[in-house]
């Protein structure tokens, strides 16, 4: 029985998680996914949302995640993200103001063309709030 | 002394061309030190990924992708990455010679040969020479960023996708070290064969959504992250190239001055020899 697996979370423009962990809960474009040591390979397209690490220590860590692919071996995750962030470098009030500009533009603009755009600047400043209250919540 | 004065002018103005040679050089260094830590930030991800596809290219696939199908080559598609300045020494032409090479030895195959520029050194070069150009970018800066490439991928992947090249290859400068850079061309698709045959177990990826999506998606970023990696390697190249070249500058000034110094000294010295000689003359006239 494994009883850790290895991560690694890169982005385009910096590594952001390399160890090994106990678990990993991430936002795929079919829904939340929880992977334990052992998963059947899988590779799968990520959603803007959040992956919840559980460390090797038994520790949490959050990070924020824009988009991207996952691609799971039995003992080695691999996550390429367009655009990631550690929760603590973000900004709660630009993504609050995000969210809230998204929100406006939506409403305003129902008739226009670039709904989709908007819905996916919506998700992301939704999933942005989303890891600040989680790492709220854990302090 | 009127020879002496010009000479003078002269070792002011190779003084002032070494003065800019020296800045330039120093800023090379500086501008070295951070393209350096830019290619470090982004290798992970340019290696996770090459990971990704070799686990792909061992697995067992339903879906073959054609991206992993060799074809007939009959035309050959090449991204040139390139500087947009120049006063960095023979970079650029080396790289440039290289893929001529290259490009001869297909078209004696009898392919023909496109070109997606980057940088615009490139774009001169090969408008000069008449080469057929797809594509463009130039102007990326100090800090490139991979949406200001992704156009120009774009362009060679619908190439690919509709048969107009069987063959992609990426040519940059590898940084190796301060005073090397390898002149390097690296195929891109289709995707290298992996040398490892024998596969140890067959298996297949569980897909979320859809196995064609997907690996549209992740091929098309693990070529993007090919070539952002050349680019950023390139610009490392650059600066130290730069720096090299600003330095030799800057010691054949301080040689040239030496030389020019050597001169003026002698002619000060004719000079002084001749007057005492006038002088010796002519008071041994007047006795």
């Amino acid at each position: 029985m494994l009883y850790t697996m290895r991560l690694n979370i890169v982005s385009a423009e910096e590594e952001l998680f390399s160890g090994y962990i106990k678990s990993l809960q991430i936002t795929a474009s079919e829904g939340e996914l929880g992977i334990m040591p052992g998963h059947a390979p899988l590779l799968a397209a990520l959603t803007p949302g959040m992956a919840r690490i559980v460390k090797e220590n038994g520790k949490e860590e959050v990070i924020y995640i824009s988009g991207g692919m996952l691609e799971v071996q039995p003992n080695c995750i691999t996550v390429l993200a367009d655009v990631a962030k550690r929760a603590k470098d973000l900004d709660e009030k630009a993504a609050l103001a995000a969210k809230r500009c998204a929100e406006e533009n939506i409403h305003l603009h129902q008739m226009d063309v670039d709904y989709a755009r908007l819905a996916i600047e919506l998700s992301r400043a939704i999933a942005q709030l989303r890891v600040i209250q989680a790492s709220k919540r854990k302090r | 002394m009127a020879v002496g004065k010009e000479i003078k002018t002269k070792i002011a103005s190779v003084q002032n061309t070494q003065k800019i040679t020296n800045a330039m050089e120093m800023v090379a260094a500086s501008k070295m030190r951070k393209a350096q830590d830019s290619m470090a930030a982004s290798r992970p991800y340019a290696e996770n990924i090459r990971n990704v596809i070799g686990h792909i290219a061992l697995g067992n696939l339903e879906y073959r992708h054609p991206y992993m199908e060799e074809r007939e080559v009959k035309r050959i598609g090449y991204i040139v990455v390139s500087t947009d300045r120049g006063l960095c020494g023979g970079l650029n032409i080396n790289l440039f010679k290289q893929v001529l090479a290259d490009a001869a030895n297909w078209q004696q195959q009898g392919a023909e040969v496109d070109f997606a520029v980057i940088g615009s050194k490139a774009t001169a070069f090969f408008n000069n020479m008449g080469a057929k150009i797809v594509a463009q970018v130039s102007g990326l800066g100090d800090n490139p960023s991979v949406t200001d490439l992704v156009g120009n991928v774009k362009v060679m992947l619908k190439a690919y996708d509709d048969g107009e090249i069987d063959k992609l290859f990426i040519v940059y400068n590898k940084f190796v070290n301060t005073m090397t850079q390898q002149p390097t061309i690296d195929q891109l698709l289709p995707l290298p064969k992996s040398d490892d045959d024998e596969i140890k177990h067959r298996w297949d990826y569980i897909y979320e959504p859809d196995a064609n999506v997907l690996l549209d998606q992740l091929l098309v970023r693990y070529i993007e992250s090919q070539v952002y990696q050349g680019v950023v390697e390139n610009l490392a190249c650059e600066q130290a190239a730069r720096m090299i070249a600003m330095k030799a500058a800057t010691d054949n000034a301080g040689e040239l001055i030496d030389d020019l110094q050597l001169v003026y000294n002698k002619a000060r010295q004719a000079a002084i020899t001749q007057e005492l000689g006038e002088i010796v003359a002519g008071a041994a006239a007047v006795g």
